[in-house]
């Protein structure tokens, strides 16, 4: 069975649509995210429904881009939450700056910081392609520094996990403080309007939803042409080896400074989708657990096989939202639950439920499954 | 001329000299074994030429004129530096023929990845394991395979670092003469090894190695001769 699915991979190395029919997990899963777009547009379920839907996806989005790194790079990033903000922060500066361009009401943020007009680095975030560009190139430019001084230094395993939690929890001391000029402790909110339209109209909720939807599928179809191709190869050798990668002439340092922007570019556009939907930005999608959070989706859910990060995290956080409304005290205690379960009995998550193989030790990529 | 040239290279763990000023010149198309006792520093050596391990002092030469002392891994790689690990090292979530094209190195046109790979699974008999996972294959498999990662890149310098440890007697004749095919004339190889009739039946001349130094170099029938290399290796 696999044999098969190798050749058929090899013979067309230069697909652009890339092949699904390998990984039933994933057609299945991008299908599943393509009918809930239509299913959101043509039904139109209750707007809390859709909502909760489209933060369900920006989630999913986040989760794939640590799954990129972290499944098949080997590289364990406990600080994902510091791009995820990034892509948030910005969005929420663009949400103000464009309702106070429209509307000529300042908001709260300027006159809890005493501003007469918005300080010059909001300058031109009012235009939404622009701030697209700025939230996305920032993630990856700091992404870029950290990871270079990092890998090329070889700093590897858990000790970057450590850094880069380090980095995320230093974010959040920053942005707790009010001078930054980010909203300090309270964070942005308030956002009125959105492309000019209010932001909680019904077709606005669904528009936002679908948009998150449809990015989801396409960062999906984008990551998996990349880890079938000749990239993905030796992300899977650098993960497993990277020493030996290294002596077949190959720069791992290279290799994973690209994936690693990249992965937090996808987590910036998460953050992005997310900030509009659930109307609130503040430093606490900059603390630990989060970070550590987004890891869990991925190992719940089956990490290396970017369909498993989108059911991890689908999985967690309906729970999540279900729970915190039934019992806010419990949820700490349900989720080390399921990590143990995962840990001790699901070594690949919750797709070893489908599957129930012998096979736990190492990971095959995408469609183990079939 | 030498393929290869080594100077007075010291490499030092802590307060332990692993190489102590060691020399070595290997010739173009020559196969040289090292042998020695456990710890004599065999791999160490591998791990300098292929710059894992940093020396202290001493310079590796490739072809009299390429200093590899201060270059990358990948660098060194890319200069034609070619290693099969003591412990076999492939791909394990990569299939045979994948391990194999990231063999070939970036260097490979990719015109000419495919041949060298069928090439490649000719030479080491493993065509009908091209789409198996490497992580699936036996211990002689992965060995094999490994040597056949080095073969794709067309390297000039050939490091094998115990290739028939844990092999059967039918399994190591099959790996001298997979050896034996890798001759050229513009190619050295270098073997490291313990098992003495494999190193006769395949190199031209054989240095040991002991505490981090040469012992002797010459012939394996004066190796064989040399009191001291006898009492290196009755003592152990
Ligand atoms: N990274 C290292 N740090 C500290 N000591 C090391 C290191 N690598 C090797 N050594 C020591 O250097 C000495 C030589 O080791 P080396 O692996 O080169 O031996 P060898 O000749 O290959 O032996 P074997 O036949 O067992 O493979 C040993 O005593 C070993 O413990
Ligand atoms: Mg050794």
């Amino acid at each position: 069975m696999s044999g098969a699915m190798e050749t058929s991979s090899m013979a067309a190395p230069r697909r652009l649509v890339p092949d699904l029919g390998g990984d039933p997990l994933l057609a299945a899963v991008i299908g599943l995210v393509l009918t809930g777009a239509l299913a959101l547009v043509l039904l139109q379920p209750a707007p809390y429904l859709v909502n909760m839907v489209g933060q369900l996806a920006a989630f999913a989005i986040l989760a794939v881009s640590l799954d990129l790194v972290w499944g098949y790079l080997g590289i364990l990033s406990l600080g994902h939450g510091l791009f995820f903000a990034i892509g948030g922060y910005v969005c929420a500066m663009h949400l103000l700056s464009h309702a106070y361009a429209v509307t000529g009401v300042a908001p709260d943020l300027m006159q809890f910081m005493g501003w007469k007009s918005l300080p010059l680095y909001w300058f031109g975030l009012a235009s939404a392609p622009y701030a697209l560009v700025v939230a996305l190139v920032l993630s990856a430019a700091i992404a870029f520094v950290f990871g270079y001084a990092s890998f090329r230094s070889r700093v590897n395993g858990v000790y970057f996990s450590i850094i880069s939690q380090a980095l995320v929890y230093v974010a959040m001391l920053l942005m707790f403080r009010n001078d930054t000029g980010l909203g300090g402790n309270n964070g942005m909110t308030g956002f009125p309007l959105l492309f000019g339209h209010p932001i909680g109209a019904p077709g606005m909720v669904t528009g936002l939803a679908v948009a998150t939807l449809l990015a989801l599928a396409l960062v999906l179809a984008g990551a998996r042409a990349l880890v079938v191709g000749r990239i993905g190869r030796s992300m899977l050798a650098c993960r497993d080896d990277e020493a030996r990668l290294r002596t077949l002439g190959y720069s791992t340092t290279r290799l994973k400074l690209g994936i690693w922007c990249l992965s937090a570019t996808i987590a910036a556009l998460a953050g992005i989708l997310y900030v509009p939907q659930v109307g609130i930005i503040n430093p606490r999608v900059l603390s630990p657990d989060l970070s550590i959070e987004i890891a869990v989706w991925v190992a719940i859910g089956g990490m290396g096989r970017l369909g498993g990060a989108v059911i991890g995290a689908v999985a967690v956080n309906a729970l999540k939202f279900w729970l915190s409304a039934a019992m806010p005290e419990a949820w700490p205690f349900i989720l080390s639950g399921l990590v143990l379960v995962v840990v001790l009995g699901l070594p690949n998550g919750l797709l070893d439920l489908a599957t129930l193989r012998p096979k736990p030790t190492w990971l095959r990529r995408g469609g183990g499954l079939g | 001329m030498s393929a290869l040239v080594i100077e007075n290279l010291s490499v030092v763990f802590g307060r332990f000299r692993a190489l102590d000023g060691l020399s070595l010149a290997i010739d173009p198309g020559e196969v040289r074994a090292v042998i020695g006792p456990n710890g004599a520093g065999k791999t160490t050596l591998l791990d300098a030429i292929t710059g894992i391990a940093r020396p202290t002092s001493g310079r590796i030469l490739l072809g009299d004129d390429l200093d590899l002392t201060r270059r990358s891994e990948a660098q060194i790689a890319r200069a034609g530096v070619r290693r099969k690990f003591q412990k076999p090292s492939v791909f394990p979530a990569l299939t045979v023929r994948e391990n194999l094209e990231i063999g070939c190195g970036l260097d490979c046109p990719a015109s000419e990845r495919s041949d060298r790979v069928a090439a490649s699974l000719a030479e080491t008999g493993l065509e009908a394991r091209a789409d198996t996972l490497a992580g699936s294959l036996a211990h002689g498999e992965k060995q094999w395979l490994e040597i056949g990662m080095v073969l794709a890149s067309r390297p000039r310098l050939v490091l094998l670092d115990e290739p028939v440890a844990g092999l059967s007697d039918a399994e190591t004749v099959r790996t001298a003469d997979l050896i034996r095919s890798l001759r050229r004339p513009d190619r050295a190889i270098l073997v490291i090894e313990h098992d003495m009739a494999f190193v006769e039946a395949i190199a031209d001349r054989v240095t040991v190695l002991h505490e981090g130094r040469t012992l002797f170099e010459g012939g394996m029938a004066g190796a064989r001769a040399d009191s001291r290399v006898i009492e290196v290796f009755l003592g152990r």
